[in-house]
């Protein structure tokens, strides 16, 4: 055995007597024969390593030394899918330490000032303290518009990863028991990072970031009867409010990311506890774990993940300019620019908004908003069936067992023809969002576009729905991946003279 | 070590070089006067050469072995939640006191009523702010600038903002007055009597989710929102004819002075922008 090098003082290699210390029990039973005292207690309590000594101490004073092996030695189930969730905290860890760079720098304030400058179209032009603030991180502060452009683009790849994490683990079933739980602290992260970047393109205080606010305020407005004082009490009063800056930055910058925080250390943790799931390969069976050792293997490729994530956000941030705050000008409440993107996440939101018909009944005197239906109730409803996920799915199909092997998609029929189209409403309503942007491409009346978003918004999922039913139970009739020979299918001339599979 | 390994080995080792180089690179490029550009492809190579070194070194040169590992049921059966239970409620002195345990349930009922003060502070009560706008009987209609508009200094299908005097700016006063001309109009009652001279006032508030109403096609006659293209027939009233707002532009009635200037006749007879549950039971 090769002593670790860590140490200053090496574990001795050889007994007194030049013979390798290789069994420490016979090293022992001789030195016990030899009536050597001192080779006895250097066999039996050999000179501790260096590494040996650090890790001791700690363990004095916290007795987690077994936790501590355990982890280091604990099995994690090999598949790409599996790193999503992975980097998705790998983007939040991006987000913080960016995030705390530009805080260093903003202003969350609304009072006016004169910008004053070196970017000439807007010299002289009255704007807040919250974008002249962002324009100098832009224009004046050394790799001030590198660190923003980084953090905005994180935010647009952490969504995104997210929901394909989602996606993830929603199709192949991993939310069942026991991990259900786990399903709706996921959904919780979900609802953050959404409410995160929201708030945080809401805060440059720019034209498009005040145009997504003042339709958060009338969605606000819009909720039955309290709408109006729950408008006020977050935002302050009457859109558009001095106050709501700086209360959208303390929601951004200390409170979203500490729910954040807490809510992944809970979702890890469930995941530490429960062990992770596999997919139905090789040795894996219900009651055991699959893979390649947390140390080192799994740590140095999470660990190169990491860094991988951060180049190519890097890259995008350097290279690929987003949120142009400069272009679109300061917030000023009588003007709009056109056409208005939000992010990419917010999209299906604003398609939601503009497809829905007129529709705002007067019933005894109570009016229902416009805005009520397609800006509250749908992404309720929506967000209600994804987060219940795996009660309805368990109501449907009464399976109440708990899996730890993973289903491969097409072998629940169901829960892949619902998710995909889901997927595929949001996917209508996302380009319903940029419908405007549409009708520029296609040269085509927006009046139109917006009568066949209509019609697709019901079509299209119920499509979905039935395709990929069909498809997963053809492909059922199939073996799945693991029982499949390997080196592929053999074939046999048969007595007709066709061709069929051997056996 | 055999010859793949050296390979991984000298690889990985380049990786690392990578990083180091454009690390300095990095610094340098910064010292110099920095480009957003530059320094975001020396950065991604920076951190890029590190993940690919690592992430090389685990997959070529650690031992990929395949390990099994026992997964036991979690739960710890019934004795477990009995247990639980048990400690919960084994003190007499707490399980017991039925009437102390209600009482405790009513004084936090209390205590959430106390924090609900800090919350309420967050805000004013709406009361009227919804219903009312800074309009006023004898306003001027005034540009951005806080001086009156002239009814000669705009065109035929010409639009302007304008705010009630002394309200430049104004969020929920932002209104649009266009001349529509005379003979276009179709207002009916009141409304054709608010529209002196082919001029016409409606609040640029859209009703749909409160985005300024920017756009006017004066061809059509119609005003077009551009946040979810909600269109309103200038000369019919601002009724809606597109998309998805349902209520008309409330109508500012105007009056046209004999200096060329414009005044309020009063506020609009409608709240302004986004509809309310409550907005037809006059708050
Ligand atoms: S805000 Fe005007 S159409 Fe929605």
């Amino acid at each position: 055995m090769k002593a670790p090098r860590f140490g200053r003082r090496e574990r001795p290699v050889v007994d007194p007597i030049g013979r390798p210390l290789n069994d420490p029990a016979r090293e022992l039973r001789d030195a016990e024969a030899r009536g050597d005292a001192s080779a006895v207690d250097v066999i039996a309590d050999p000179e501790p390593t260096e590494l040996e000594r650090i890790t001791g101490w700690l363990d004095e004073r916290t007795g987690l030394a077994g936790l501590v092996r355990t982890t280091l030695r604990k099995v994690f189930p090999d598949h790409w899918s599996f790193l999503l969730g992975e980097i998705a905290l790998f983007c939040f860890i991006i987000l913080v330490a960016t995030g705390t760079f530009l805080t260093f720098f903003f202003v969350p304030s609304a009072s006016q000032t004169t910008y004053a400058g070196p970017y000439p179209p807007l010299q002289g032009a009255t704007v807040s303290e919250a974008y002249n603030s962002v324009l100098r991180l832009s224009f004046d502060v050394k790799a001030g518009l590198l660190m923003r452009q980084v953090h905005h683009w994180t935010a647009v790849v952490f969504v995104a990863v997210i929901v394909a994490h989602l996606s993830r683990v929603f199709f192949t079933g991993a939310f069942r028991r026991p991990r259900e739980i786990n399903w709706l602290i996921g959904f919780g992260l979900l609802t953050f990072a959404l409410a995160e970047g929201f708030t945080g393109y809401s805060l440059p205080d720019d034209l498009l970031s005040g145009t997504g606010a003042r339709i958060a305020y009338s969605a606000a407005i819009s909720i039955p009867l309290i709408g109006p004082y729950v408008a006020s009490l977050l935002f302050g009063g009457e859109f558009p409010t001095a106050a709501f800056l700086p209360r959208f930055f303390v929601l951004h910058v200390m409170l979203l990311p500490a729910l954040f925080a807490g809510a992944i250390v809970a979702h890890v943790g469930l995941v530490f506890l429960q062990k992770h799931t596999q997919f139905r390969v090789g040795r894996a069976r219900e009651d055991n774990v699959v893979g390649r050792h947390f140390w080192p293997g799994q740590a140095f490729v999470s660990g190169g993940l990491f860094f991988l994530t951060a180049a190519v956000v890097a890259l995008l941030g350097g290279l690929v300019q987003i949120n142009p705050i400069w272009a679109y000008g300061p917030f000023d409440a009588p003007i709009v620019s056109s056409p208005a993107q939000p992010d990419w996440y917010v999209g299906w939101l604003d398609g939601s908004l503009r497809i829905f018909p007129p529709f705002e009944p007067v019933i005894l005197g109570i009016t229902i908003p416009s805005a009520f239906v397609p800006g509250v109730v749908i992404p309720g409803i929506l967000f209600t069936i994804v987060g219940i996920w795996p009660f309805i799915e368990r109501r449907v199909t009464g399976d109440r067992a708990p899996h730890n092997l993973l289903d491969w998609p097409w072998e629940s029929p169901f829960r892949a023809a619902t998710g995909a189209a889901i997927l595929g409403l949001f996917a209508i309503l996302t380009l319903a969002g940029g419908n405007d942007v549409l009708s520029a491409f296609l040269d085509l009346p927006i009046e139109s576009l917006t009568w066949l978003f209509r019609f697709l918004v019901l079509a299209f999922p119920i499509a979905v729905w039935l395709v990929v039913y069909a498809l997963c139970r053809s492909r059922q009739r199939y073996p799945a991946p693991d029982e499949r020979p390997k080196g592929g299918i053999r074939l046999v001339r048969n007595a007709t003279g066709g061709w069929e599979e051997a056996e | 070590m055999n010859r793949r390994e050296r390979r991984a080995e000298r690889l990985v080792l380049a990786c690392f070089a990578v990083t180091f180089l454009t690390g300095l690179g990095l610094l340098g490029v910064y010292t110099l006067g920095g480009d957003t550009q530059v320094q975001g492809v020396l950065l991604a190579l920076c951190l890029g050469g590190l993940g690919a070194g690592i992430v090389l070194w685990a997959q070529e040169l650690m031992s990929n072995e395949e390990r099994v590992e026992e997964r036991h049921p979690l739960g710890t059966g019934p004795e477990g939640s009995a247990a639980v239970a048990e400690a919960l409620t084994d003190e007499a002195g707490f399980s017991r006191r039925r009437v102390l345990q209600g009482g405790l349930v009513a004084a936090l009922g209390g205590l959430a009523a106390a924090l609900a003060i800090p919350v309420l502070s967050l805000g004013p009560a709406p009361g009227r702010s919804l219903f009312e706008t800074p309009w006023k009987k004898g306003l001027h209609l005034v540009g951005f600038d806080n001086q009156p508009v002239k009814a000669d200094a705009i065109p035929q299908d010409g639009v302007v903002t304008v705010f009630p005097e002394g309200f430049p700016g104004s969020a929920d006063g932002q209104t649009l007055l266009i001349h529509a001309g005379a003979d276009r109009l179709q207002l009916q009652g009141d409304a054709a009597t608010w529209a002196p001279n082919g001029f016409v006032a409606y609040s640029k508030v859209c009703t749909h989710a409160g985005c300024p109403v920017g756009l006017y096609r004066a061809a059509q006659g119609q005003l077009i929102c551009p946040c979810h293209q909600s269109t309103f027939d200038v000369m019919q009233g601002a009724v809606p004819v597109f998309g998805p707002a349902a209520r008309p532009l409330p109508q500012l009635p105007i009056q046209l002075e004999a200096d060329g200037t414009f005044t309020a006749l009063g506020d609009f007879s409608e709240p302004v922008g986004p509809s309310f549950w409550d907005m037809r039971l006059g708050g």
